[in-house]
Order: C-alpha cells, then sequence, then structure tokens
C-alpha cells in the first residue's frame, strides 16, 4: 500500500491491514481506504448490541420460528465445541479445532445451502457439518484418531475435512464443473480460511472457477489468524477484494452476524446456481479460540483483543435482538440451554465410550480391492499382532 | 482389424475408444483440445467430443489435479495430461495428500478413478525438466497406482484399462518411444494392465525393464546373443504394484538379474526390486541383482545425455558383470 492511510474523524485507520493493525478500533471492519466516507462495504444486518439495520442490497426476512432456529443452532454448536475443547483438556481427545467466535459465520453459510449444493469444509467448520445434519460424534473421531471423519460426504453433501490449507476450494471447482456437465441444479460453497488466501491452490481455485463460469461460491472466514500470523502477512488489501483481480465479484460480510452471513451467502448461491458464476465471501470475524488445543495465542495477541471481540459476539447480538424484539422470551433460552447440555453430556459420554478402531482396518479402502502385495502386509500383521495376544494369554 | 500404428497414436486411439465406451471421461491438460497436445496424443478428440470433454485448462497443474478430483468425486473420470515429467511437480500435493488418500480417508465412499498421464524420460535432446523420469516418487504413495507402457499395442490397451479402472493410475508414457511402430490388433484380446511379461526367453541373466528401456533391454539381449550369452528380458509394465510371480520365476531359473531405467539409481526401482528379488530367491542367486540406470545428478543438458542414459552397452556391461560372479 503506498499511501498512507488519513485518519478519520472516527479516529481509526480507515485502512484495518495497515501498519498499525487495529482489529479492535471502534469500527475498522467497516472501512474501505478507496472510499472512506461511503457507505461501508461490511454487509451487515444485525448491530453488535443486536439493533436490526437495513442494508442497501441485502435484506431477510425471517419469521420469529426461523430465528429461534439460528439461535440454536449457534448455541448448540457453541456448547458442542465447548465439550470438545474441555474433552481434549482431560485427554480423551488428541487435538480440537475450536469454532469459538465463528458460529454466525458458519451457521448463516451452512443454513444458505440447499439440498443439491455441495460443501467443502476446511477442519474447523463443524457448525456447516452441523447444518448439513452431520453427528458431532463423526467429527469427534477425527479429532480423537479413531477415523479420518465418520461421515458420507456424498450422501450428506459435506465433504471430509481437509488438513492441507485451501485443497479443497479445487476440489469444490472440479465438482462444481462436474455439476455444470451433468445437469445438477446445486452450487459448491469452498470455506477456507484468511491465511488460505495465499496458497497457490486458493488462487488456482478462482483461475479455475472464473475461466469456466462454475458454480460456485469461495466463502473465506478472515477470523484474523492463521495460527499466529495476523492477516497482514497474507495481504496488502482486504481480502474480498482480491476477487475482482480474477474477474468476480466479492463481498465483505460481517461474519459475527448470522442474518447477514445467510442473506449475503444465499444471494452468492442462486448466483452460481443460475449461471453467473463465482462470488468471494469474506466473512470478517475473529478465532476467539486458541488455532488449535496445541496453540497458545498468548504468546501473539493481546487479551484486551479478544476483550473487545467479545462484546460483537454472534450469539449475544441474536439473543439481544430476539429478546429485545419480543421474538423470544425466557423459556426459550432455558429450553435451549438444557438441550445444550443434554447434547453436551451425550457428547462426553460417546467420546468416552467410542471404541478404538480395528488395528487391520488400516489396510482398508487403500485401493478398492487390496492389492497382493499389501494383502501380504496385512496376514503378516495379522499373525504378528496374533503373536502378542498369545504371549499375553500364556503370562 | 490390425493396422501398423505408432506408440502415440495406439494411446490417442485408446483415449478415443475409453471416451466412446464412457460418458463420464474427460480429457484435462494444457495446450491438449485445439492443439491435441504437445506430442499431438489428443489430436482430434476435442473437435469430436467437444470442450466439455476435452478441456484446455489454465496452466496450473495443482487447479488441474484439484479440480480432478472434484470431478471424479462427482462421478466422473478424469484423463489428465502433465505436459512433461519435470511439470508435474506442482500437482505433487493433490497427487500425494489428495489423490492417493480420499478413497482411504472416506473408507471407499468418494471415487478416484483418475489416470495421470505424463511423458517420460530422455532422449529426445530436449532443455531441461523435459527429459525426466518421477515414477519413484509416485510408486512410493499408497493409494497410487503406477504403470508404464513401452510399446503400441500396449499403449492402446493399457490406457482404456487404466482409465476403467477404480484406482487413481498414474500413467507413463515413453516420450521417445512415441514414434516407435508395431501392429494393432484392435480385436485380440488384452493382457492384465497389472502384469508383467516376458518379452524374450533367455537363461543365464534376468533383466528387468519397463517404459523406455525394455527397446534398450531387447536390444542389449541381441547383442548379448551374438557373444553367445542367453538374456531373458522382462516387461515390467506395473511399477505400482509390481507384478513378482513373472520375475520371482525367471530369476529362480536364470539366477542372475539385472534392473534397467532412466531413472536415478538411488532408491529407484531398482533398489525395491533388488529387495524384493534378495528376499524371495536368496538361494537362487549366483550374484547380486545388479542395477543400471540414470546417475544421481540433475538430468545433464542435452549434448551429455547420451552418456547420462543407460544404453545397450551399458546393460551388457552389467551382464558381463553379473555373469563374473
Amino acid at each position: 500500500m503506498s499511501e498512507v492511510p488519513e485518519l478519520t474523524d472516527q479516529g481509526f485507520e480507515p485502512n484495518p491491514f495497515g501498519p498499525h493493525h487495529d482489529p479492535i478500533g471502534s469500527d475498522p471492519i467497516n472501512a474501505d481506504e478507496q472510499n472512506p466516507t461511503e457507505q461501508p462495504v461490511l454487509v451487515q444486518l444485525l448491530t453488535p448490541e443486536g439493533e436490526r439495520v437495513e442494508h442497501p442490497d441485502y435484506s431477510i426476512d425471517l419469521s420469529a420460528e426461523e430465528l429461534q432456529a439460528l439461535y440454536r443452532d449457534l448455541a448448540l454448536v457453541r456448547r458442542v465445541d465447548v465439550e470438545a475443547t474441555a474433552l481434549q483438556r482431560q485427554g480423551e481427545l488428541g487435538i480440537w479445532a475450536s469454532l469459538l467466535g465463528q458460529e454466525a459465520a458458519q451457521i448463516g453459510a451452512g443454513r444458505a445451502l440447499l439440498p443439491d449444493d455441495m460443501a467443502f469444509p476446511t477442519y474447523r467448520e463443524h457448525g456447516v457439518a452441523w447444518c448439513r445434519g452431520i453427528d458431532p460424534m463423526s467429527i469427534i473421531g477425527l479429532f480423537r484418531g479413531c477415523d479420518s471423519g465418520a461421515w458420507d460426504p456424498i450422501e450428506s453433501k459435506f465433504n471430509l475435512y481437509t488438513i492441507v490449507i485451501g485443497a479443497q476450494t479445487l476440489h469444490a471447482v472440479g465438482y462444481a464443473m462436474g455439476m455444470q456437465r451433468d445437469g445438477g441444479q446445486g452450487a459448491c460453497l469452498a470455506f477456507f480460511g484468511d491465511g488460505a488466501t495465499s496458497q497457490g491452490d486458493v488462487n488456482e481455485a478462482f483461475i479455475f472457477s472464473a475461466v469456466f463460469d462454475a458454480p460456485v461460491v469461495f466463502f473465506c472466514q478472515n477470523n484474523q489468524y492463521a495460527i499466529s500470523e495476523p492477516i497482514e502477512k497474507q495481504t496488502r488489501i482486504p481480502l474480498y477484494r482480491r476477487a475482482s483481480g480474477f474477474g468476480f465479484p466479492g463481498i465483505r460480510v460481517d461474519g459475527n452476524d448470522v442474518l447477514a452471513v445467510l442473506a449475503v451467502t444465499r444471494r452468492a448461491l442462486e448466483a452460481a446456481r443460475s449461471g453467473q458464476g463465482p462470488t468471494l465471501i469474506e466473512a470478517y470475524t475473529y478465532r476467539m479460540g486458541a488455532h488449535t488445543t496445541s496453540d497458545d495465542p498468548s504468546r501473539y495477541r493481546l487479551a484486551s483483543e479478544m476483550e473487545a471481540w467479545k462484546l460483537k459476539d454472534p450469539i449475544e447480538r441474536l439473543k439481544a435482538y430476539l429478546v429485545r424484539s419480543g421474538q423470544a422470551d425466557a423459556a426459550f433460552f432455558e429450553a435451549i440451554e438444557k438441550e445444550s447440555d443434554e447434547l453436551a453430556a451425550r457428547v462426553r459420554r460417546e467420546t468416552v465410550e467410542m471404541p478404538d478402531p480395528d488395528p487391520a482396518s488400516m489396510f482398508d479402502n487403500t485401493y478398492a480391492e487390496i492389492t497382493p502385495y499389501l494383502q501380504e502386509q496385512r496376514d503378516t500383521f495379522l499373525t504378528y499382532q496374533a503373536g502378542f495376544s498369545e504371549e499375553r494369554s500364556h503370562a | 482389424m490390425s493396422t501398423t500404428v505408432t506408440l502415440g497414436k495406439a494411446l490417442n486411439m485408446g483415449l478415443r475408444k475409453a471416451m466412446e465406451d464412457d460418458p463420464k471421461v474427460l480429457l484435462m491438460g494444457e495446450d491438449i483440445g485445439k492443439l491435441g497436445g504437445v506430442f499431438r496424443i489428443t489430436d482430434g478428440l476435442q473437435k469430436d467430443f467437444g470442450e466439455d470433454r476435452v478441456i484446455d485448462t489454465p496452466l496450473a497443474e495443482s487447479g488441474i489435479l484439484g479440480t480432478a478430483v472434484g470431478l471424479a468425486m462427482r462421478g466422473f473420470r478424469p484423463v489428465v495430461e502433465i505436459q512433461f515429467d519435470g511439470f508435474v511437480y506442482p500437482a505433487y500435493d493433490q497427487i500425494v495428500c489428495q489423490v492417493a488418500k480420499l478413497h482411504a480417508r472416506s473408507r471407499g465412499r468418494l471415487p478416484m478413478s483418475i489416470v495421470i498421464r505424463i511423458p517420460f524420460g530422455g532422449g529426445i535432446g530436449a532443455v531441461e525438466h523435459h527429459s525426466e523420469s518421477p515414477e519413484a516418487y509416485f510408486a512410493h504413495t499408497a493409494g497410487l497406482k503406477v504403470v508404464a507402457c513401452s510399446n503400441p499395442v500396449d499403449a492402446y490397451w493399457m490406457i482404456q484399462q487404466a482409465i476403467a479402472h477404480p484406482d487413481p493410475i498414474v500413467f507413463f508414457e515413453p516420450k521417445r518411444r512415441y514414434w516407435e511402430k508395431a501392429e494393432l490388433d484392435t480385436e485380440a484380446p488384452p493382457e492384465p494392465l497389472f502384469g508383467s511379461r516376458l518379452v524374450r526367453e533367455g537363461s543365464q541373466v534376468t533383466v528387468l525393464a519397463y517404459g523406455p528401456m525394455v527397446k534398450t533391454a531387447l536390444q542389449a539381449a541381441s547383442a548379448a546373443e551374438e557373444e553367445g550369452i542367453s538374456v531373458e528380458v522382462l516387461d515390467l509394465r506395473t511399477i505400482s504394484p509390481l507384478d513378482m510371480g513373472p520375475v520371482l520365476e525367471s530369476v529362480r531359473r536364470t539366477g542372475r538379474c539385472v534392473v534397467v531405467h532412466e531413472a536415478p539409481s538411488n532408491l529407484g526401482l531398482g533398489a525395491e526390486l533388488s529387495a524384493r528379488i534378495t528376499e524371495a530367491c536368496f538361494y537362487d542367486l549366483e550374484a547380486p541383482v545388479l542395477r543400471v540406470g540414470g546417475y544421481d545428478t540433475p538430468y545433464p543438458p542435452s549434448k551429455l545425455e547420451e552418456d547420462y542414459l543407460p544404453d545397450l552397452d551399458r546393460v551388457l556391461e552389467a551382464v558381463d558383470r553379473s555373469l563374473a560372479y
């Protein structure tokens, strides 16, 4: 960025990615360095205080029941996430990648999907998995070390988690190219993070999708950090603006506003399904937890930053709106809390009781049909294992 | 019907047949459509099958493989062309981390019927990155299968068999043999894809080769015969999984084995073959298994490639060394 950003009268830098990047400033996420006084580029329909606001291009009209359902989604996925983090701390999971703070981005995007759509997650999209009807235990198994994800990616229309950063964006584009070729009615929703935007694969996915007009929506959760590296280590411009260089629209949405995310993602998916090609959505949010349970964010960010983002909590703002507008009462919230606790208790119980996989299962599915050499190895392995159990029984 | 065709034309015919047989077969790659590929292997296919099935892709190998993964998940059978051996590395991550593993990771739910065609090997006087033999990288990766054709008849059948096969296959084409001709009978029944084949009978030394080195091995066997040495030659055809049955049967008879490939010897296929032969035929061996390969250097400038590549004389020299034990 060659220009020195000017301070505006609100007292924050118009460029949130400048040298003094301060994601907790009064309103940096509304800033656009190209037109700092013009209409905000951030789409928001619900303020952090829970006030419903209108946007000139995006609107949403949900019934009280629909709003309550969104609240339920948000609360339940957070409760499972908290439980999983606790289970890891107690040694029941090898690792856990928390979605804390990103619930609205994931539920808003997940609930925008229609049955024919296909989602391609990273390893943190527990909220989207929830929306696709995947039981939390199918995800827990992966982090416990029992399998690679127990759900059926074809049936659930939710691909397996992808840990190699950004690789799945190309799979989404390829799948979308397949939809173009077999008369599919859906679109693909490709998830990735701010760090992934530096990967070659993500940029190649942008290019392929644009060139082939593939029905895909790129959903980037900018949670401000790629493990320890803040967003300015990845980019000099707001991420949503990358799209223009590839020739398709980019839009930044308040990722902690479930209504705005839902509205924006719905619109982008509709455009993709109707042959208008890709859109890049940057959901501006914050990773309130560590990268994973193996990470220690106190080494690279201030606690005060977290405190400021807590004021923008995605669940609290919907709760405030529901209460303020009289669309949910105390009994509703109590019922959700009870349901959350029951779900968490089930997750805990089923995690602790989850059996280890059959050791010989590691040989399964390496190929469609086991090769003779692998069969030999499998037989040798079983004989070797059996030797130990004989020794044990003789002891 | 029997016709005389080049290896390149046989591949073209095989691809055409596979596309006719299965509408889910797609070709993807750089310059494969209008141009027909830099070696013309896909010549005329876009014209006949359309741009949706013969796809000129952006110039991005990882993008080609990554989108092929998505297409395979959707039930297509992508056949991707990597323009030259040395250009496959940008796609290496997608091949090793995604293509190779997704069938196992998904417990068999995600089909990964992808064929990755790679013209490989040297001998055409090319600039750097155009003459490499990277097959060991892929053979080392569980979940992938790796094959190499050596002649027009195999090229025609093996490409079709690879496309119809459920597992991902890296399909190596001996680029310097693209112009070799043979009689092709498209009615004759093909041999199985994952089988090695005895191509010349002999009694004193077994020579193992695949891809472009099969011809070299056969030339060496002819030259050896003039010196009164009887050399048996096997075309491995499948590099992973290896078809060891015919190999072990041959080595047990001859007691001596020489493995020939263009790839560097260090940790190449010769090392694996040597280990497996030694494990299975220890008491039958009259000499250690010897390797003739490229040197452990970057592929040299083309004026030096004749010195780098195994040739008839280097194979004969190894045969002599084996007999001297």
